[in-house]
Formats: structure tokens, sequence, C-alpha cells
């Protein structure tokens, strides 16, 4: 395949940045999107040029690391995958591919397609947690049991990485989805449910302080999320919010 | 926390916008039966809006309340647009928004001014020479009036062809602000399928009533 | 050559590691305000040890390259973690969990260490319950188990195919809270370039902030280094493109002897190769060896039909297959352990049964899975005498609710569909069982400095056992560590704190600095990568499944070749005050070099075959056992620790005798 690359460059958090066009050929189909970035890369370290710096670890879509904006959508065409999991063949010989990093005010550019998340981190440092000391004299796990539909609800919310994918095609660049995935996660477990009231608000407050702007309700989200978040987890957020506020001392 | 956690949230924001908007939707419902009611018969019609006009309940405390939510709503949606475009300062690019979401989704903004336009025109029409009728020159009461007044209105092709077109945007803002709504009050669970249809079928129905009150008047009228 | 004490407590096995807690020193609460503790790598045992240490009271600083501690690589862990419950009363014990762990390193891990791990697994599990671990459970809201490759009890607790994301979130989740409270200094995006030594103990790291590029200097009373495996050495593995043995091999050239480098797991289940462009192999959870066939086809014809396309795999009848692991290993079939089912694959591939265009791939077949459970299924509902689409349908439901996200990651690499057609799979390297030498404390043989996970060597000997890394990791961080450590610092309080103002850490950063220079300054003409490559199939070819002393003395050879040539042509672009991968890429890949010629000279060392080393010389030559590997107790019950001394194909011997007490030495038979 012969491919032609459009893809943001920028030195650094404070450079403006802009597009740079890249032809590419000897693409297989079979490559996966992130190796088609290291064969353009090879190219441009054999021209001496300065390769394009992008996020990327796992390769196999769990780090939540590879973070790029591919032809207007996070993670490319494919759903249910991460940016090192979309392969070539679902692009089709000649065409132009727009290659952005994930824009949002929370999620400022540290070079080229690689942003800093750490955002994400600090909304977790505010209540993503059990209070529990690692003594590991808490009490047997199986003392109570959890009903299957809890569990697996859960855990389908805890499947989040954290990639970002959520702000990245919100149109409002808002991390609800992502927030409301640990809050839900919690909320479900009897474990949680303690500090559910704190967890939520002090969760919230936090993302709100990042910048993240408000949710609209288009779903976008869940339709990139790489991991099928459901919306249901929003709404899940939204009434613990409003529970917590409504009757916390 | 709490407090000042449930005035300027993003969420309490979110909810007070969807609160504001329930209040809307059943104003909506109330207003198109009334105006149905002028498709059958018009004494039942003046009868109606006789009351709805004299009403002491209805004029002042519900009317205030009906100001103040549309205000809240069209000022909360400004307020959180605002406040969105601001989470992104720099655009992409590329943007193919809808591979992942309805154009109803990410136009309210636009569907919202056309309809705030409407309620102007709809004010200028209706409720200002009403107010004026009624507590500015202290005419007498015509317990009759109110079915010409409306029918004098749909004469002009232009005005109807308006109304039609903002009501066409009221169904597009409805599509997505319906069920908008219930997900930000946190109702998503096993019912939320059939209230999506229930939304759809609200938000494609009642406007298309309003058009075609407004068409049966400019064809029928006298 | 010296004998290596690995401080053993005195007693009988099971009490060992009670008296030992009893009895060490213990840091008073006020002290430990005190007293700073580096913990590099955010991993299982990284985090859970940063985690663990803030809320004793220790003030952590924690350092990772990733963009957050959330994705460190234990995240990709697919299949679960095993723990000595007993909640399915198969008669499983700690004593138990112990026998197989020690059988299935093939008797090269450390008795007492192994024995705490299967010690507090227990309590691992009951921790990240109340942690908010979301694992399976049955319809009785109860924990469920699966069982892994080696062992014949259910030990395995699972959430889906993602058991180390679910666990490392757990540990992140820990951090997180002591980070919200200050307790630990989160390092995110640095990565640790030298280890730093005051009057012969550790003292601080140099590292590199992976953003601006900047050296900085970080003071500890003490350094834990819990960075890892080294599986990149072979630049094509399972591990994280960032995963790397930089940590580590600093330490090891600061004085820390390096154990056992030839261990290496070879996964049996991973997705196959398929160009040369290829960056990374995905793997396959051993978890789908619970309900998978392996087989390939029994006749050459059938083989050369498959891979021109004239013939499907599931055209082949029944007959036409070869289950050669149930063939071979009635007892086990399936589920041997990783290293039996790697060779095995190996072999059949070698004799030219390979079904894929590159004759290196296996299929493993759920068909007779989705049969049976189907059929089950049916009959829990009530269905009798369903059709067989109905019985298809069930049994891939069920199917997709075990290994569902697996199925779809298979699918969306390879773009075939696995519940229709059989998974064609190959073995790659996944984990590295050698590691950093530490004693019985965890601390290495530099006084302060400690090694947990996958970076240290101690408990999985020549082979470790499905479901055990996480384990493994989480004991280390969450129950072992936490203790031994305040053995040594209880000597350290009041020491003060520690100035990074002194001549040692100045050197240190020189020395990083100009190392980094050189990079930047060399002006090659070659990629890191393509030296990375050419390690990487150096060590693939001569230093993979089967090993000899031929190709290992060549391996050697050709490895100090490219070493060579790396220094002379490699082209790093870019600055170094900034964010430059090829140079974080560079620096990793230097260490590669080293550690590759180490690993080798190990593996030439070690003339017997044990667990995951596969020394061709040493084979069973006949019996019922003939084929399998062939270990030597007399000569290699034996860790072997390696000196650095200043070139790794001159790294000095240590040898740590291994003795059993407590389980009988024997061949390791699967039959």
């Amino acid at each position: 395949m012969k491919l032609t690359l459009k893809i943001w460059r920028q030195k650094d958090r404070n450079d403006k940045g802009g597009i740079e066009t890249y032809p590419i050929d000897n693409v297989s189909e079979h490559m996966s999107f992130l190796e088609m970035m290291d064969v353009l890369n090879e190219q441009l370290v054999s021209e001496g040029k300065e390769p394009v710096a992008f996020d990327h670890d796992c390769r196999e879509g769990i780090c939540g690391m590879c973070s790029m904006q591919i032809n207007g959508e996070a993670h490319g065409p494919d759903r249910g995958v991460t940016t090192c999991q979309l392969h070539m063949r679902k692009f089709k010989d000649g065409d132009t591919i727009y290659i952005e990093p994930f824009r949002a005010k929370g999620f400022p550019i540290i070079k080229d397609l690689v942003v800093d998340r750490s955002a994400f981190d600090r909304i977790q440092h505010a209540g993503g947690f059990v209070s529990v000391n690692t003594s590991g004299n808490t009490q047997d796990a199986n003392a109570i049991p959890i009903p299957k539909t809890d569990a697996d609800n859960a855990f389908d919310a805890a499947t989040c990485i954290g990639c970002g994918a959520c702000v990245a095609s919100c149109k409002n660049a808002s991390a609800m989805l992502f927030v409301s995935a640990k809050v839900s996660q919690f909320a479900l477990l009897p474990q949680g449910k303690v500090e559910a009231k704190r967890r939520v608000l002090n969760m919230v407050e936090q993302m709100d302080k990042e910048g993240f702007g408000n949710c609209t309700n288009t779903g976008a989200c869940e339709v990139e999320c790489p991991k099928g978040i459901s919306l249901e987890n929003i709404a899940r957020m939204n009434r613990e919010y409003l529970k917590a506020s409504i009757f916390s001392e | 926390m709490s407090k000042s956690g449930i005035l300027k949230s993003s969420i309490a924001r979110k909810v007070a916008m969807a609160l504001s908007a329930f209040f809307l939707m059943i104003f909506l419902l109330q207003h198109f039966a009334i105006n149905s009611i002028s498709l059958f018969s018009a004494s039942a019609f003046n009868e109606v809006s006789h009351f709805m006009g004299t009403n002491f309940f209805i004029q002042f405390i519900m009317q205030p309340i009906l100001i103040f939510a549309v205000v809240f709503h069209f000022i909360m949606g400004f307020i959180l647009e605002a406040r969105n475009m601001k989470a992104r300062s720099v655009k992409y690019v590329k943007n193919n928004g809808n591979a992942n979401s309805t154009w109803m989704s990410r136009n309210m903004l636009y569907s919202g001014l056309v309809i705030l336009a409407f309620l102007g025109l709809h004010f200028y029409d209706f409720w200002i020479p009403e107010i004026m009728h009624k507590y500015v020159h202290v005419l007498p009461e015509d317990p009759t009036r109110y079915f010409g007044e409306l029918q004098h209105k749909f004469v002009d092709p232009v005005r109807v062809g308006l109304y039609c077109v903002s009501f066409v945007l009221l169904a597009l803002h409805l599509l997505h602000g319906f069920n908008s709504a219930f997900q930000s009050v946190g109702a998503n669970n096993k019912y939320t399928r059939g209230l999506k249809k229930f939304g759809t079928a609200y938000a494609i129905l009642i406007p298309l009533g309003f058009i075609v009150i407004a068409i049966f008047h400019h064809l029928n009228h006298c | 050559m010296a004998t290596l004490d690995a401080k053993i407590p005195a007693g009988p096995i099971k009490d060992k590691w009670t008296n030992h807690k009893n009895k060490i020193n213990v840091v008073n609460p006020a002290n430990k305000r005190l007293i700073d503790v580096i913990v590099v790598g955010t991993g299982l045992a990284g985090g859970s040890a940063a985690a663990s240490l803030a809320e004793m009271g220790y003030n952590v600083k924690a350092f990772c390259f990733q963009d957050s501690p959330r994705r460190a690589h234990s995240i990709a862990a697919q299949g679960g973690i095993n723990a000595a419950k007993n909640y399915q009363n198969d008669g499983d014990s700690v004593y138990r969990l112990f026998y197989d762990t020690v059988k299935g390193g093939d008797y090269r891990a450390r008795e007492a260490n192994v024995y705490r791990l299967a010690e507090v697994s227990a309590n691992i599990i009951d921790q990240c319950v109340a942690q908010g671990v979301p694992f399976a459970r049955d319809y009785g809201g109860l924990l469920d188990n699966r069982s892994f490759g080696g062992v014949l009890v259910s030990r395995t607790f699972y959430a889906k195919g993602q058991t180390g994301q679910q666990l490392l979130l757990g540990a992140y989740s820990a951090m997180n809270r002591q980070i919200g409270k200050g307790k630990i200094k989160m390092y995110n995006r640095h990565e640790m370039l030298e280890l730093v030594k005051v009057e012969g103990k550790a003292r601080g790291i140099i590292a590199r902030n992976l953003v601006t590029g900047e050296i900085e200097r970080h003071s500890a009373h003490a350094v834990v280094i819990a960075s890892g495996g080294y599986g990149n050495v072979f630049f094509l593995s399972t591990n994280a493109m960032g995963s790397n043995v930089t940590a580590a091999w600093r330490i090891h050239k600061k004085g820390a002897y390096f154990a056992n480098p030839c261990y290496t797991q070879i996964h049996p289940t991973c997705i196959p190769r398929s160009g040369d462009y290829q960056s990374k192999l995905t793997l396959m959870s051993e978890s789908l060896r619970n309900d998978g066939r392996i087989w390939v086809p029994k006749h050459m014809k059938d083989v050369e039909a498959i891979r021109n396309g004239s013939r499907k795999p599931t055209d082949l009848t029944e007959d036409e297959r070869d289950y050669y692991l149930e063939r071979r290993y009635p007892a086990f079939g399936n589920l041997v352990p990783r290293d039996v089912a790697s060779r095995a694959a190996k072999e059949r591939c070698d004799a030219g049964f390979g079904v894929n265009e590159t004759g290196e791939a296996v299929y493993l077949d759920f068909a007779s899975a989705i049969q049976r459970y189907g059929k089950e299924k049916a009959t829990v509902l009530g269905e009798q005498n369903p059709s067989a689409q109905r019985v298809l349908e069930l049994g891939e439901k069920v199917v997709e609710d075990k290994y569902g996200n697996l199925f779809q990651m298979y699918e969306k690499i390879t773009d075939d569909n696995p519940y229709k057609t059989p998974m064609k799979i190959y073995p790659a390297v996944h984990y590295t069982m050698g590691g950093i030498w530490v004693d019985y404390n965890l601390m290495t043989t530099i006084p302060g400095c400690y090694a947990a996970g996958e970076a240290n060597f101690s408990d999985h000997g020549a082979n470790r056992l499905g479901a055990s890394a996480l384990m493994q990791g989480l004991a280390d961080g969450y129950f072992v560590l936490p203790y031994t450590i305040g053995d040594y610092l209880a000597d350290d309080i009041r020491t003060g704190e520690i100035s990074t103002d002194t001549p040692e850490f100045e050197e240190a950063e020189k020395e990083v600095i100009s190392r980094l220079e050189a990079f930047i300054n060399n002006k090659g003409s070659k990629s890191v990568d393509h030296f990375h490559k050419r390690l990487g199939k150096v060590m693939w070819d001569k230093v993979g499944m089967a090993r000899n002393e031929q190709g290992l003395k060549e391996a050697i050879e050709e490895i100090r070749q490219i070493r060579e040539e790396f220094h002379k042509d490699v082209f790093v672009p870019g600055s170094m005050y900034e964010l430059n991968p090829e140079l974080e890429k560079a620096a990793r890949v230097e260490d590669f070099l080293e550690l590759g010629e180490l690993f080798a000279y190990d593996a030439l060392m070690r003339t017997e075959s044990c667990g995951g080393h596969f020394r061709e010389e040493s084979a069973e030559t006949d019996g019922p056992q003939k084929g399998e590997a062939k270990r030597d107790d007399e000569n290699f019950a034996y860790v072997a620790a390696w000196e650095w001394t200043g070139d790794p194909g001159k790294a000095t011997l240590h040898k740590e005798e291994l003795t059993f007490n407590d389980i009988e030495l024997k061949q390791r038979s699967y039959k």
C-alpha cells in the first residue's frame, strides 16, 4: 500500500505546531498502525530527520499508552481497539491519513503526538481507591458474597485503560466516561460503598478543576472507547453525585 | 464541598439543565394539547384559552416559573457551551464527528438558537399583544377573541414558513434533548430502551403536531 | 568462586517466615517519617511495595518511565493469579502450591522463598478483594477459579482475561491513596539511569526526566528495583516496547550479582509472527489451554494442503489430526507447563508440520470445547435434543463469556474468527525467571539495594508456572519487602536526610551525561532498532528454545561484534534535553547488548537442561522419557550469580547451592 500521512508536528508544549505531509509506501495490510509508524520513523531516521514522537508501550491494547486521533477519530476508524491494535487492512491503497494528538485543555501536548494525561492520575488521587491498608489481615475474600451481575458490571467498568479516547472524541473534551468508570466500579462493590459519597464528590471536583468540559450526552465517548465502557456508568455517576450532594453531611 | 458542589460542579449544571428541560417538555405538551383543540372547536379553544389567560395560578405562578425556566435553560446552555468550547482550545484539523455521534447531539446550540429566535417572534405575535391587552391597556375581557387572533396570525405564508422551520429545529433539539435529560439525572437502566423510543416519538410527533395546526389554520382561515 | 549466603532463617520450613518476621528489626513510626525509599518501577511489585511502604510511614519516591504508574507491563498479564485458598475443595494447600512451584521450576528455585510465597498467596486475594478488585464470581456470589498449566488443582483467581490489569489497578489505587496524602512522590516519565552508592550502600539514583531530558539526582536510604524482566533482549517478545533491563543492569554493574540470566520462559501460546516489520508478539493467555486443544495435521500432505489453501483446518477429521500434547503427556495433556508445551510445538514445527507460511504455527482448537459447553448449557436450560446450530450458539456464548476479550484481540490482529476456525499459535519469549540475585530479605549484594518481582530471580527456578508471576509480584511488594526492608533501615534512623550534593552523586551524574552525549554525538548511520533486531535474531536463533555449545559460542562472538558496531555506527537523532525516544532506546539497547552476552555465557556454562533452559546435549536418550530434558542435579543444583568485572564475557561466577529438605529432587514428569 501507498499512503499519504498528514501528521501533527509540534516541537514542545509552547510551539505552535502544524501538519506535515509524509508519503510512505511498502505498507503491508497486516501491519498494525504503530508498526506503520515505526516504518515511517525508520525512514525519517535514515534520512537524518527527527522521527515522530508518539506514546506506545504494550502494543496489545491494554496499557492505554497509545493515543492518536486518526482521521478525526480517537484510535482510528475501527471499533473496540486502541491505536496499537488498529491494522492497516482498515485502510485502502492511496488513502490520505490525518494523524493528530488527543486534544483537550486537560491534555497539554508534550511533543508531536505525545500528550500529558497526568490530569487523569490526579483525578484518581482524589478518590479512586478504597481506603484499606495492605496488611493482608483483611477479612477472607469470600466473607462477603457479591452478586455475579454486580461483580460483572464492576469488572466491565474497571476495564477502562485510561487512554483518554473519551476525552479526545468528546466535542466538549469531557472526562465523564473515564471518571464514571472508576466511580461505578467502586459504587457497585460493597467494599467501595463505604466511601462512595466522598469519592464521587472529590473526583468530580478534581475533574472540573482540570479543565475538562461538561458532558452533553453525545455518546461519542462510548463509541470510541476501545474497551466499550458504557454510558450507563455516566448515568450511575450522575445518580451517585446527586445522592452524595443531597445527603452528604 | 457539597453545597458549593451542587451549584458549581459540571454535573450539577447538567442536572439543572435537565430539570429545566423536563419542565419545558411538559409545558410543550400542555401547549400542544390546548392548541390542538383549535383544530376541532373554536369555542372550546376560546374557553380553555380564556381560562389560561385569566386564571390567577396560571398567570402569576406558572407563567413566571415558565419564563424563568426558559431564560435559565438558555443562559445555562450558553454558559455550558462557552465552557465546553474552552475545554479544547486548539481544534482538530480533521474531525469526524459523524462517526461517533449524531448531528443533533453536536448542534444543540444551533437548534437552540433557532428556537430562541422563534420564541422572540412568538412573544411578539402572541404574548406581548396579550400582556398589552390585559395589563397595559386594560381592555375589556372578551372570552371569544382567542380563536380569531390565532387564525389571523397564520394568514401570512412567510410567518407560517418560519413557524414550520422552527419546529423542525425543535424536533432536532428534542431528538437529542429528551433522552439526554434522562441520562443527565442518572436514569439509564433496563427501561432506557423503551424510553428512547418514546422520546423519539415525542420529539417528532409534538413539533409535527404544531406544524399541522399552523398549516391547518393557514389553509382554513376565514 | 565464592559461596553466597542467602540468609535463610533456621527452623522448619513452615515456621521460617513467621519466626523471621517476629525477629527482624522494626523501625518505629516516628522514625519512619525520617526515612526515604526509592522504588523504581510501578508494576505489581513496585506499585504494591511503594503503596505498602508509604502506608507504613516511609517517604517513598516512585519512578516509572510510562506516563502513569498504571501502565506498567503487569497490566498485560491475562490469565490469573494463583493462591492456595482451596475454595474449590480439591485438596489444595500451601504445601501443594509450594510443591507445584518448586517442581514446575524444575528444582532450581530456593525452597524457603517459594514456601513463603505460597504462604502469603491467600492474603493477596483477601487484600485485592478488600481493595475492590472485581474478580470473577459464580452465581452464588463467591470467587471463581480456573486451572492452569502444570498443576492438578483449580487455584487460579481471575478477572476474565484481564487479571493483571485489575490487580495492577488495585495496586495503583493503593498508590493513589498515598500520592494523595503526599506519602508517595510520583515521578512519571522518568527513567533510572544509574545507581548511586555512598560508602558501599545504595543511597540514590540518577534519573532522566524523559520530557525535558534533564538529569536529576534523587537520594534515599534504600533503593528498590522493581523494573521487571529483560525479555526484550530478544527484540521480539510479549513484553511491552519499553520494557528494559536498564535499572537491573545498572545495579549489576555497581555490584549486584545477576542470577541465572539464561532462564527464560518461552510462552507456548502467542500469535505467530507475520512479517519483518513486526514490533512485538502478542500473548494469548495460557488459560486458553484449559479449553483449547493443540494439534497439527498428522500427515505431511495435509500440512501442504493447508499451506496452499486447498484444505481448511476444519476439514480435517479427528483421525487426520495429531493432538501431540495429549499424545505425549496423557496425564497433563494440553495443560503441561509452558516450557514443555513450547518445546513440543517447536519439535513439531521443526519436523515440518507448522501450519502457516513460515512453518511456525500450530493450532489451538476450541471446537470440542464449544460442543461440550453448548451441550452442558442446553441441559442446564432444559432444552432436550437441541439442534447442532443451537449447541454451537450456546457453546460459543459460554466460550465468549470466558475468553471473549482474548478472542476479540486475536481476531483484530489476525483477521481470523477463532470461534469458527482454530487459532494459530507459536511460542514466544514471555518472562525471565533469571534476574538480580537477592537473599531471603530480597536484598541484592549491594547493601540497601533491593529487587522485587520479575526483576529478581528468586521464586520460579528455571521455569515459571502460569499465574505465578502476579502472585510473586504482589507477594514481594505487599507482604515481604515492606517487612524485610525494616531490618536494614533500622540502622539508618540516625542517618538523617541524604544530600545529593556529594562527589558520589556528582560522579554518577557525570557518567550518565557523558554516556548519553556519546550517543547524540556519535552520528553513525544506523538506527537503534537495527542493532536491537540483530541482537534479537542472534538470541532467538542461538539462545532461544533449544541451545547447544556451538551455537552459544557463536552467539557470544556475534553479540560482541554487534555491540562494537553499535558503539561505532549508531545514529541517535535529536538532542539530549528534550523528549527523545530514540535516545531512550539507545541507552536501553546498550544494556541489552551487554546482558545478551552474559545470558549466552550463563547458558553455555549450564550444560544441563532444566526448565526453560534446554541444552540439546542434555536430553534423555532412551526409556519412557526419551527426548525430554535431562537435569543434572549433581553438578548444577545451584544458582549461578554473576559478578560484573567490566566485561560481560568475563563475569565472575558465584554459586548459591540449592538444598532441598522438604521436597525430594526427582525428574519432572508430566506423562
